[in-house]
């Protein structure tokens, strides 16, 4: 179907998780260098019903998720990674009826730890709407057969 | 749509001590199913278990993004009821440890306030499930509380 294992293994990975699929998210762009998902707009997850801007909830979740797959991009195998922590800082509010994009690159593995970054857009990546840096735990490869790990 | 007069509903869910209304003004809330309850003077936010809200199929665990919603949106609905701000907060930036897998399994959050400045609010908060001593998560975030 694919000649791109980590498009593959992203969509895979995505598929597992079901609020995932409740936001109706879906992968953008795998590369190496990094994961794009995008996050469609909807009236389901505005948190300001005056502006109908989205809930900054739903771009954590968008977010988390990125950092969370992006580990695809580096690790030969499929691990499972659960989010130690992450951090958002909101550099502008999003535009409503937009989509917003969510991308995320690993900057550093060592033998337990993934640390990612990346930065959530909607028209223009270099305008981000947030910053996120994130770490995860590696769980090691026992949990191959998992196609789901980042929560 | 309408511009909401934030204050006469507080006022009246703390009256009524029924927090619905307030709740089902923001669709987010309502999506994950998010719930308020008031015991005593403390304010306890409830998210039950919904299969929607799983992230990891397996364990199975709620979304990591989930619990960092709900502890958003507690964190917001706290200032909103306590400290007496006439319109929403806006989320400034947002920072989440997360200690424990969240089980699928009701999930329990409480805030504090640490700073309230006129223009910048300070506020931890506590999400757990089984126990209040084990927390599942924290998380910290600041709020711009002045005028939009």
């Amino acid at each position: 179907m694919s000649d791109n294992p980590v498009l593959e293994r992203a969509q895979r990975f995505l598929a597992a998780l079901r609020h995932c699929q409740v936001l109706g998210m879906a992968v953008h762009e795998a590369a190496a260098e990094g994961l794009t998902l995008r996050l469609p707009y909807s009236t389901r997850i505005i948190g300001n019903p005056e502006s109908g801007v989205i809930h900054g909830g739903a771009i954590t979740t968008l977010m988390d998720t990125t950092c969370g797959i992006s580990t695809v991009c580096v690790l030969p195998e499929f691990e499972i990674c659960p989010t130690l922590d992450l951090r958002i800082d909101y550099m502008r509010p999003a535009q409503p009826h937009k989509d917003v994009f969510g991308f995320a690159e690993c900057y550093r593995v060592t033998e337990n730890v993934i640390f990612t970054r990346g930065y959530a857009y909607q028209d223009d990546p270099s305008e981000p709407i947030a910053h996120v840096v994130g770490a995860f735990m590696r769980m090691g490869k026992g949990a191959q057969n998992i196609s789901g790990g980042a929560a | 749509m309408a511009a909401l007069n934030l204050n006469t509903l507080v006022r009246e869910a703390h009256e009524k001590n029924d927090y619905d209304t307030l709740i089902s003004l923001i669709p987010y809330a309502k999506l994950l199913g998010i719930e308020c309850l008031r015991l005593g003077d403390d304010m306890v936010f409830r998210l039950p278990a919904s299969k929607d809200n799983i992230g990891n199929p397996i364990l199975p665990a709620l979304h990591g993004g989930v619990i960092a919603g709900f502890m958003e949106h507690a964190a917001m609905l706290h200032l909103l009821m306590f400290m007496g701000i006439p319109h929403l907060p806006k989320i400034i930036d947002f920072s989440i440890d997360y200690l424990r897998a969240g089980h699928y399994r009701d999930t329990y959050a409480q805030c504090q306030v640490w700073r309230q400045g006129r223009r910048v609010a300070n506020v931890a908060i506590t999400a757990w499930q089984t126990s209040q001593s084990e927390p599942i998560a924290t998380a910290r975030a600041h709020f711009k509380v002045d005028e939009p």
